[in-house]
Order: structure tokens, then sequence, then C-alpha cells
């Protein structure tokens, strides 16, 4: 990747963690950690990957983005801000009363969000009826599903696997956010998913794993699922839960909880700090 | 009185979306291994390329059905009342109830007539269930002409709807040419008003056969068919109330949450008069033949002359 696009990645990926940090420590609640680990795939997504146009939210032909993990919509919301689609001062509106911005994806009420999504195991299925929908009448759009770790252990993402490679959904990638970490504990704990890999591969999906938090590293994952015909791509990545954040990485606590004043200040000042080396 | 036609609303309603196939080119159906029983099996030969089979996945069914609906597409997602309504509560709820999407849920072989298969595959708790999903209608017409015309009437109805069909050829007592489908507005079969019988799907023609029988001994019962149990039609509700003070309904589906349930809510507000509910009582099914079974649990136009007669009785 050209070292100044990557650049600018990094410095709006860190202005996102900012929002999300915003966001959470405003509504006094909400999920940070898996936030900050797909921060750097939303990023990519929206800044550099997908057609989408903020003034036309709804255009037609625009590539869709299924948030099925949706509890990590502070992380969906700062990036859709941040791309224009409405104001980031909006982002401390988060889970108040009167807000468009719900706990979870509304689609109904919020500018860019395509599905609504959190009851989790149900995203990745709309988003095969997206992608489908686009195969049955030749639309050129592209679909993205992004899944936690902890949520591949719902029994209907693997109806929906197997479904999306029965069909040849070809124009839909599914990005399992592999931070190792669910509300009870470990995912290798609670009720194992691993290997996931070999999950997606024996449903007949291109499995392709990246870093999470390395943009060359995205860049090349999304190059090679480019090139895939004729079956879905599964994106395994490894990330860091609570990415960005010193005391908030690889903590399973920070999955559903908010800072309070002296945490949150510490959070924005390492992130206005890793901001500055970005810029400086 | 000419041979009375029978005929199944599953039926109807596979014929029913072969017939909008060509006239809806954005018109899809989804079915889950089910086609040859819920009679989309009609619309995939029609037009198979507008016909998904998602195999035995309820759950994924709904939201693939969401997903494609989000994206402009005209889509009915068919299964079993127990599966679609049962298994995939909650993906109806908030993959396609909560953000509105016009998904139109074909569920078959509601109710106890669904015969031999028994209690497991007997689903009398779907219109319960689907009335407690904000925005949904419902509709579970009475023979196969309000079928026919209640599946094009749901195809241009901008948000989900869920329709029920039977397993059970039904009399076809509607007629074709005269009869006019209007989402959300009851039909009056019958003036009268001695008593109200409020009837729903296969216990319509039930509840005419019970007026004939009630007549005969003098007492002039009103029958009200309501096909639409969501939104309900609560004005021809409460003038039934106010002018014969005593309701009966009457469905195939449990007295719990149903149209009785339904009927009961809207008079408690509007005028209160005593509503004798027939339905399934609070019990699953078993195996048998339908017919036999609609007997054995009082869905027959018998019981409902009986209980229109215990009911005006008490009144006066």
């Amino acid at each position: 990747m050209d070292a100044s696009l990557k650049k600018q990645l990094e410095i709006t990926a860190c202005k996102v963690r900012m929002g999300i940090i915003e966001g959470v420590y405003n509504a006094k609640s909400g999920h940070p950690g898996g936030s900050l680990s797909v921060a750097d795939l939303l990023t990519y997504l929206y800044f550099h990957k997908m057609n989408v146009d903020p003034k036309n939210p709804k255009m037609a032909d625009r590539d869709r983005l299924v948030l099925s993990k949706g509890h990590t919509a502070p992380a969906l919301y700062s990036v859709l801000a941040q791309r224009g689609f409405f104001e980031p001062d909006e982002l401390k509106t988060l889970r108040k009363i009167g807000a468009r911005l719900q706990g979870h994806p509304d689609m109904k009420h919020i500018p860019g969000v395509d599905m609504s999504t959190g009851s989790l195991g149900q995203g990745i299925s709309a988003a095969c009826g997206m992608a489908l929908s686009g195969k049955l009448t030749n639309e050129t759009y592209k679909v993205y599903a992004v899944l936690g770790d902890g949520e591949i252990e719902e029994g209907q993402v693997w109806e929906a696997a197997m479904f999306a490679a029965h069909n040849k959904l070809d124009n839909l990638v599914a990005i399992v956010d592999n931070n190792g970490l669910q509300i009870d504990g470990k995912i290798t704990d609670v009720c194992s998913p691993m290997p996931i890999t070999d999950k997606f591969e024996a449903f007949g999906w291109h499995v392709i794993t990246m870093d999470a938090h390395d943009f060359d590293d995205i860049e090349r994952a999304f190059s090679e699922a480019e090139q895939i015909s004729g079956q879905p791509v599964a994106i395994v990545q490894t990330s860091v839960k609570g990415k960005g954040v010193s005391y908030m990485e690889n903590q399973v606590g920070w999955h559903g909880s908010a800072p309070n004043t002296e945490q949150y200040e510490q959070a924005m000042s390492e992130l206005r700090a890793q901001l500055e080396k970005l810029e400086g | 009185m000419a041979d009375v036609i029978k005929k199944a609303t599953r039926e109807s309603y596979g014929e029913a979306l072969a017939e909008l196939s060509a006239e809806y080119p954005d018109l899809y159906v989804l079915d889950a291994d089910l086609a040859a029983a819920t009679k989309t099996g009609i619309f995939k030969k029609a037009c198979p390329e507008r016909f998904i089979d998602c195999g035995i996945a309820e759950a994924n069914m709904m939201g693939i059905a969401a997903g494609m609906a989000s994206t402009g597409k005209k889509v009915f997602a068919s299964s079993f009342a127990m599966f679609a309504a049962g298994r995939a509560y909650e993906i109806v709820r908030n993959s396609i109830g909560y953000p509105h999407l016009s998904v139109k849920i074909g569920a078959t072989h509601a109710g106890i007539s669904v015969g031999e298969d028994g209690a497991t595959h007997q689903c009398n708790e779907d219109i319960a269930l689907m009335r407690t999903i904000p925005g949904m209608t419902i509709i579970n017409p009475a023979d196969d002409v309000e079928a026919k015309a209640a599946v094009r009437a749901a195809i241009d109805i901008d948000g989900p709807v869920y329709m029920r069909f039977g397993r059970l050829a039904v009399p076809v007592f509607n007629d074709k040419e005269t009869y006019k489908f209007e989402v959300g507005k009851g039909i009056e079969l019958r003036s009268g008003n001695d008593a109200a019988i409020v009837a729903t799907g296969l216990m319509v023609n039930e509840a005419l056969k019970a007026a004939d029988m009630l007549a005969a001994e003098g007492i002039n019962a009103r029958v009200i068919n309501i096909h639409t149990i969501k939104p309900l039609d609560k004005e021809i509700i409460c003038k039934a109330a106010k002018e014969t003070g005593v309701i009966i309904t009457a469905e195939e589906h449990s007295v719990i949450g149903g149209l009785g349930s339904a009927v009961a809510e809207a008079v408690t507000e509007c005028c209160p008069v005593p509503v004798v509910k027939v339905g399934v009582n609070d019990v699953f099914g078993h195996s048998g033949p339908a017919a036999d079974l609609l007997k054995e649990f009082g869905l027959s136009a018998e019981n409902i002359a009986e209980k229109v007669k215990a009911a005006v009785a008490a009144k006066n």
C-alpha cells in the first residue's frame, strides 16, 4: 500500500477510535473492546474499499456492510461520522433517549447503516440475502459482513455459511474478528469455535487470514479476496480486543463497559498522542 | 344446492404466487425444503429462476428474505407455520419486524388440521407470536377466493405480512365475482342481533353453518369474518358488541393470544360485553385425521352453536 495512503488510513482509524471512546463514555455504557478491534477494518472498508456516497446513503448500487456483531455499533457510527454520513458531534448522543444512534445499528434511522443488527448470528443471513439479490439481477455491488469470533457460536451463522457457498456468492466477503474474547472469557474456554479457518473452508468458502491492525496486510487480504470467483470469501482477522487504548487491550472486562472520567481522559490522551505522532 | 368445491388455502397461495409472477418481475419466493407441501412448488414450476430453496434452515431463510427485501425485491418466504413463526420467531422480529422490511411470510400447515403429523407440527400459537411484533400485518384467509385476494393485496403492503394458510381442503364459500378484499376490514356475512360470531380462517365456514343451525331455533346470530387479525377492524367488532351484547369468537388457534384475545382486548376498551372463545384450549394436539381432530377439539359449527345458545341464555 502507498505510504501516504497508509498514513492517512492510520490517522483516520485513530480518529475513529477517539469517536468510539467519546460515544461510549457519554453513553456510560456500550461495547468499546470489540469496537476498537474492528476500527481499522471498518476504516479501510469505508475510506478505501467501499463504493458509498454519504450524500446518498441509499444509493442503489452502493456496496453494503452488515455489522453482524452489532454490539460494536460505536465503531460503525464513528466511521460513518468520519466519512460524512452525519456530524461526529452526534456520537455523543449514543444510546440516549431521542437519539438516532441506538445501542445497536438501526437501518431505519441512521444514514449509512445497511441492516439493523444486534442479535448475534442474524446479520450474516441478511448479508447473504443482499449478495444473492445482487447476483439475481446482475448488480455489481459487493457485500461485507463483519462477525465476531464469539458470534460464530450461533448456529444460524453456519446455516448462512452453507447457503452462501451453495449459491456461489462471490460478491460476499465475511470478516471474522478473531480477538479471542467473549463476555464470559476466552472463546477457547467458553465454547470454542476453533478452528475457524478450517470450518469456513469445510463449508466451501475461500479463507484468508490477516492482521487486523496492519493496513498493508488488510490491503493484501482484500486484494486476494477480489480475485476469488465462484465462492464466498471469509477473512479471519487476528485482532486485539480494545486495540489502541493500553488498559483495554486484551481485557475481557472491556467487552461491555464504559470508561469513567479518569479512564476516559487517559484513553483520549493516549489516542491524541498516537494521532500527534502520526500527523507529526 | 350445488356441490361444494373444496380446496386448501395453501394451494391457493401457490397458485396466486404463480399468477402474480408475470405481473411482478421482481417477485421472488423462498422456501425451506417444503415446496411440495407449502405449494410454492407451483410458483417454482412457473418461474424457476425466481424460486430459491434455502434448505432446512428457516432462521437463515428469514434473514435471506430480509436482506433481499432491503435491496428492493418483493420477497415471499414460506414454511410451515410452526417453523416460520415458531422456530424463526426472533429472526422475524429482529431482522424483518424491527427494520420494517417488506417480507411476506407464507405460513402453511397452520393449526390442528395438519392432522396425522401430530402436535410437533400443529401450530396453534403463530397468531399470538406474530401479533406481538410491532408493524406486523396478519392475514388468515377463510377460503380459496379470499386467500388469492389476500396474496395479491399483501404484495403491495409496505412492511412485513404474516399470512396463514391451511393444509386441509376447505369449502369455497366466497363468490369470486363479487368478493372484495380490503386489508384490515372485517366482513359481515350474516346480519343478526342476538349474538355475534367473529371467526377467522376455516372457522368462518363453520360459523356460517352454526348461524344456520341457530336460525332454525330462532336465534339470529351475526357472522363476521375477520381475515386480517392485525390491524384488527375494531369498528366492526365494537359495533357488533354494542348491537348484540355478546361475542363468540372462533379460530383454529390457541384461545391464548389469537383472534379471541384480540377481540376481547378491543371490546374491553370500547364496549365491554362477554366474549366466549372457541379455539384450542391451551393443550397440545395429537395425530389423527384433520376432520376428526377439528371435531374433537371443538372447532365445529355444533360447538359454536352450543356456545352461542349458552351465551344468549346467559344474556337474557
